[in-house]
């Protein structure tokens, strides 16, 4: 697989802080890399240096084994993570007028139905949902059938039914081909989209991989999860296992079978009791010490 | 290059049309206003008075004429008497006085202007018969024949300024031009379709209240109508490249206001909208030169009341294309398309 996007020893300083430090990191043809970080990371400064829109302080970003050239933006697609639109433009308007920007590109109707606006191309834009908005903002990213496709944080805001379908229509663009480009703070966006991920935070990279393998490297437990009340017989013995969240009482642990012949021995019922893998969300407790969501 | 030129510029008339409380602000108000100026002004009198007077350069306090220490009248002194003339044609100067023969003294009134006869009331009152009056030659030009142009170059500045000023910062600050930064689409191209609707736009508007105000109002017109649309077509661009000059860094609403005021309103009372800078110090009417307004109205003025062809108003249409080069270069250098 050929590297589309190569990103190396970037560097980017506001004012008062170092928000890019030294990064390298290279992104393959097809796949769907994924740039996770809690809020303050750099992941927006790192993609929009890497959309040409932001000069670097020191690096280079290569585009095709090349500085980025003229054709750079023709050849690409970027959802920012906010866009206003112009006032008082319908959907189609607003399709048309970004297509007749580029020389080559998607028919409408295609992009219409690729990103599920077709009943609305004819209301105002200022009129749509929140998800049938960032659909229209997906639309005008692909509206130049572009190689290489950057989304910044698209389904931040959306209820979970608007955001599961914008993964679906993620999902489409993968299967044409495209290279994808995903920032997001939702650690199951990322498990479910992306084929490697890197996760930043201080304007470093802290890890770097496939989803499955990061987590598989960095744990071999799992969470047992009770209700307090359940947990109050074993306290004693099992104490100081146990970690209290909200109403919950959570045991990681590498021995399932071992930990639950513990709690039925202290006579806990296990009616209520619930088994989950690790997540990416445990992944950035670990490395960070730090909730992701801040 | 042209498609994308074209599809901003269809883009922002399709916005600025439908946004139907905009375009009929845009043509009601100055419809308004010069009803107002002229129910204000057909009606009664303004207190003072100007008086211009020729003394061939003696200092108008050792002439020891009485009638110059008369109260509420501006007495100044002018180099000539022919341009003077003019002005009192225009209603722009209440009375011209000729005091440079002692033995000779005369006097100018516009026949059809309240003031003037007043003030030659005041003036045969004060003096013997000994001075021998005079008529102007011309039509009398009514001061609402002489507001007109002022209130079309007003409404037209204002549009200009705040109509570019505030829909780029708008664009700017809500991301949209972000957005098309991250396109093909060029800084010149974005520019210049701005500034065509703009122009477009103002010039129907303009074209419709002069229309109106003509039918309800009635105005003197003496020049010809294609000087007029290029005295209006130059001035439009020059104030509309200033505005997108204001605009071309700033992200905050609130202080693109302020700078756009900061522009406007010396215009609105330096630019002789609504009365002449005759008589005020000199510094005051060159630096009056240096505004787009000022150029504008010069010239339609010019056109309007004295019948001037493009040649005699040249010097204004320089003027207003130096303006407007100057402002789009820097504009244009300057411009920035991400909010801060």
């Amino acid at each position: 697989m050929t590297d589309i996007i190569e990103v190396n020893h970037l560097v980017k300083h506001y004012p008062a802080v170092k928000a890019v430090d030294d990064i390298s990191f290279s992104v393959r043809q097809g796949e769907c890399f994924g740039m996770l970080g809690p809020n303050g990371a750099g992941k927006t400064t790192t993609v929009e240096i890497m959309e040409g829109i932001m000069p670097a302080d020191h690096g280079t970003v290569h585009y095709q084994g090349e500085p980025m050239g003229p054709l750079f933006r023709s050849e690409v697609g970027i959802q920012f993570q906010s866009t206003a639109l112009q006032d008082f433009l319908t959907v189609r308007e607003t399709l048309r007028l970004f297509r007749s920007f580029y020389p080559r590109g998607l028919p409408l109707d295609e992009l219409a139905s690729l990103c599920a606006l077709a009943d609305y191309m004819d209301r105002d834009a200022r009129k749509l949902s929140g998800g049938q908005r960032q659909r229209l903002l997906l639309a005008l990213a692909l509206v130049n059938d572009p190689v290489l496709l950057f989304l910044d944080e698209p389904t931040t805001g959306l209820d979970p039914q608007a955001r599961h379908n914008f993964w679906e229509l993620v999902r489409n663009i993968k299967a044409r081909g495209k290279t994808v480009i995903l920032t997001t703070h939702y650690m199951e966006e990322a498990y479910l989209l992306c084929d490697r991920i890197i996760i930043m935070d201080h304007g470093h990279i802290i890890a770097e991989g496939r989803p499955a393998t990061l987590m598989s490297h960095h744990f071999r437990d799992a969470v047992l999860q009770l209700p307090q009340e359940d947990f109050l017989p074993a306290r004693d013995a099992l104490g100081e296992d146990a970690k209290q969240v909200g109403e919950y009482v959570e045991i990681i642990t590498a021995d399932i079978n071992a930990t639950i012949a513990a709690l039925l021995s202290h006579g806990v019922s296990l009616a209520h009791l619930q088994i989950r893998a690790r997540t990416l969300e445990d992944l950035f407790l670990e490395l960070t010490g730090r909730e992701l969501r801040v | 290059m042209i498609r994308r030129f074209l599809a901003v510029l269809r883009a922002r008339n399709l916005e600025f049309l439908r946004d139907r409380s905009a375009l009929g602000w845009n043509i009601a108000l100055p419809v308004f206003i010069v009803l107002g100026m002229w129910l204000l002004f057909s009606g009664g009198e303004k207190p003072l008075f100007k008086v211009a007077v020729f003394s061939a350069g003696v200092p108008l306090a050792s002439l020891h004429d009485d009638f110059l220490e008369t109260r509420f009248i501006q007495f100044y002194s002018v180099p000539d008497i022919q341009p003077t003339m003019r002005k009192v044609e225009h209603d722009q100067v209440d009375m011209l006085l000729d005091l440079h023969d002692p033995n000779h003294p005369r006097y100018w009134v516009n026949e059809s202007s309240p003031k003037g006869y007043i003030l030659q009331k005041i003036l045969v009152g004060e003096k013997d018969a000994h001075y021998s009056r005079e008529s102007v030659s011309g039509r009398a030009i009514r001061y609402v024949d002489w507001l007109v142009p002022g209130i079309l170059g007003m409404n037209m500045m204002f549009s200009c300024l705040f109509g570019v000023g505030y829909v780029i910062v708008r664009y700017r600050k809500n991301g949209f031009l972000k957005r098309l930064n991250a396109t093909p689409l060029k800084a010149f191209e974005f520019i210049a379709a701005q500034v065509t609707s703009r122009l477009m736009l103002i010039l129907v508007i303009t074209i419709a209240v002069y229309i109106g105000t003509d039918l309800l109002v009635g105005f003197y017109m003496s020049g010809s109508y294609l000087a007029l649309l290029l005295v209006a077509i130059l001035g439009a661009t020059s104030m509309i490249s200033l505005g997108l000059l204001i605009a071309a860094r700033v992200s905050s609403e609130e202080f693109a206001g302020g700078l756009l005021n900061l522009f406007s309103w010396p215009m609105m009372f330096l630019s002789g909208v609504w009365f002449s800078l005759e008589g005020t110090p000199a510094w005051l009417q060159h630096a009056a030169e240096f505004l787009p307004l000022t150029q504008m109205l010069v010239g339609a003025r010019a056109v309007m009341l004295d019948g001037a062809g493009v040649l005699q108003i040249l010097p204004n249409l320089l003027a207003l294309t130096g303006m407007t080069v100057l402002f789009l270069a820097v504009g244009a250098f300057g411009f920035k398309w991400k909010n801060d």
